[in-house]
């Protein structure tokens, strides 16, 4: 997480910070007790080296394994267990620095209260890192959690706008609107194409597989509708092997695609422009494969889109593969192929 | 007579607008129609019209992008399919406006509400510029900068831009491939660039977080920011601590 990477090296800051201070305060107590200032900082840093070595140790434990509500009773032995450490490690260390008979003494008597004090600084470090790590992990469980409610919404969204289709529709009325005056007879036709093309849309459902040849038929539809508008610049070549019509896929899986081709054709690029769809057998799989040019100037090179990652998700949904759509972007020309198995 | 203009990318959008006409033929000519909006800033430009028909929606650059390139603004009445956001700048800033698929009563509406008027030509610059404004805050708008150069139009992906920087009236938008004037303000791209990739970092300095390679500090109070381009930019106190925010330092 980029936070706790910038907060590191305040946190360790602190805690070198917390280890001098201890260091000291053993240092002063000893030496109220009347040893001299060596022997009272030799103490003061093998405890506070010891204790601290004890705290990062609980503190990674506690990094990587968060205790479930029962083992609770394993993170006291823990505790148990390093202060024990800690004080043996002064009881075994500090004799080899110094050589008092008299301090000597004072140490053995002063191990149950070393111990003691070990045993609660031990066990504030736990009880910190504890709260300070399930924050983070409920942090980022948390993020998750909205993550995966925005891309709900936004799919949920983008599927209502797009059974609507309000642009489409709108200039393909304003056409039979202008057609209606001088070519009464194509405003007819393009009436019956609107609606026919309406009504697949409206009756379609999202989990039936369908045979190729009749969502061509259906794109076919929206394609004329298309060349009615523009015409004079659009041109599609559909091609498809015969005995892949049979071949079926996802309803509606193909619009969005096309859809797509056509939008970054046309506004994309001021010439002509010509978008081809290919279907042919590969082994047991229908591949698909939809091109168009683009300007790589001035698209921007994630452009794949809500339409396309929408198609992407479909066919992760529908088949547990990740690797059924592929797009590519190069020499002007932007193709999307889809593979979909066949059962 | 008046000269009008109609730019639209739909043949058929354009033959509506033009039957409609015939009935204004005693009083509007119009000179040329546009495929584009490249088209129809040379034609603007060529002609001087007192009056244009403009589709929102067009290849490359669209209808507002392309007013933006004009210097003398004509009279505009846009046409548009949908687009919620163009609608709502529309009527804020009273601009008249015509939603595809329009009747001639609407029409005809929009063209007597035009001649009644066209004499405050000025007028209606000024409000089709507060327009412009409007709609350059769109979401839309802010994947690109179009700019002229000479007798051409870029379009600069926002990705490309390194810094801007402040040049008088204009805004010079450095990109690896050199720097390109636009007759904005800062503040105007303060607004519209994204805030979470273009800072501030300066009264006339603002600078794509990305391009950042290091910051050194410089005089009191100021830094520079090296950016990968090598260019150094000059970052005020007050832009250092935007800087600090949006890199969550």
């Amino acid at each position: 997480m980029a936070v706790s990477s910038i907060t590191q090296s305040k946190l360790y800051g602190l805690f070198t910070a917390c280890g001098l201070a201890w260091t000291i305060l053993v240092a002063c107590i000893i030496h109220n007790f009347g040893f001299i200032w060596y022997i009272a900082l030799t103490d003061g840093m093998v405890s506070a080296i010891l204790l601290a070595a004890a705290c990062w140790l609980i503190n990674n434990n506690l990094r990587y394994y968060q205790p479930g509500k029962g083992s609770y009773i394993n993170l006291l032995i823990w505790c148990l267990a390093l202060a024990g450490i800690c004080t043996a490690g002064c009881r075994w260390i500090i004799p080899y620095l110094t050589s008092s008979n008299v301090y000597m003494n004072f140490l053995s008597q002063s191990l149950s209260i070393r111990f003691f004090t070990d045993f609660m600084a031990i066990g504030w470090m736990a009880m910190i890192s504890m709260l300070w790590y399930s924050q983070l992990d409920h942090k980022e469980t948390e993020k998750r959690k909205s993550e995966a409610e925005r891309l709900a919404r936004d799919a949920e969204l983008y599927n209502l706008r797009q059974q609507l289709q309000p642009h489409f529709l709108f200039n393909s009325l304003n056409s039979i609107n202008a057609l209606i005056g001088f070519k009464p007879d194509e405003a007819r036709k393009m009436i019956h194409q609107l609606s026919d093309f309406l009504r697949g849309t409206l009756k379609k459902d999202d989990q039936l597989l369908v045979p190729l040849s009749d969502e061509l038929q259906h794109l076919n539809l929206y394609l004329d509708i298309e060349k009615v508008r523009f015409g004079h610049r659009l041109d599609t070549e559909i091609s498809c092997d015969k005995h892949c019509g049979e071949a079926v896929l996802p309803s509606m899986l193909l619009q969005p695609i096309v859809e797509n081709a056509i939008k970054f054709g046309l506004y994309d690029t001021t010439e002509k422009v010509t978008v081809s769809l290919r279907a042919e057998m590969e082994g047991s799989s229908l591949v698909v494969m939809v091109q168009n040019p683009y300007d790589p100037q001035t698209s921007r090179p994630k452009g794949t889109g809500f339409g396309l990652r929408g198609v992407q998700r479909r066919l992760y949904l529908l088949f547990a593969r990740n690797d059924l759509m592929e797009t590519h972007a190069n020499d002007n020309i932007f193709t999307t192929i889809i593979k979909i198995p066949q059962v | 007579m008046k000269r009008a203009l109609v730019i639209d990318d739909e043949p058929l959008a354009r033959m509506v607008v033009l039957e409609y006409l015939q009935a204004f033929s005693d009083q509007i000519e119009v000179i040329q129609e546009c495929n584009d909006g490249f088209e129809g800033l040379k034609a603007i430009q060529q002609h001087q019209p007192d009056l244009v028909f403009l589709d929102v929606q067009m290849p490359k650059i669209n209808g507002f992008e392309m007013l933006e390139l004009v210097e003398q603004q004509p009279a505009v009445i846009f046409t548009t399919a949908f687009d919620e956001y163009a609608i709502k700048a529309f009527e804020a800033h009273a601009v008249d406006y015509l939603l595809k698929p329009f009747s001639k009563d609407r029409f005809n509406k929009a063209i007597e509400k035009y001649l009644a008027q066209a004499p405050a030509g000025k007028q209606q610059a000024k409000q089709t510029e507060d327009l412009l404004e409007a709609v350059a805050q769109s979401p839309a708008q802010h994947e690109r900068i179009v700019v002229k150069t000479g007798t051409k139009v870029k379009i600069i992906p926002v990705h490309d831009v390194q810094y801007l920087q402040a040049d008088d009236d204009y805004v010079s938008v450095f990109t690896q491939e050199g720097s390109y004037l636009k007759n904005k303000t800062m503040n105007f791209f303060e607004q519209t660039l994204d805030p979470r990739y273009f800072v501030r970092v300066h009264r006339s300095y603002m600078v794509a977080i990305q391009q950042i390679t290091r910051i050194d500090p410089y005089e009191k109070d100021s830094h520079l920011a090296i950016l990968k381009s090598g260019a150094k930019i000059p970052v005020s106190k007050t832009g250092y601590v935007k800087l600090k925010q949006v890199l969550g330092i």
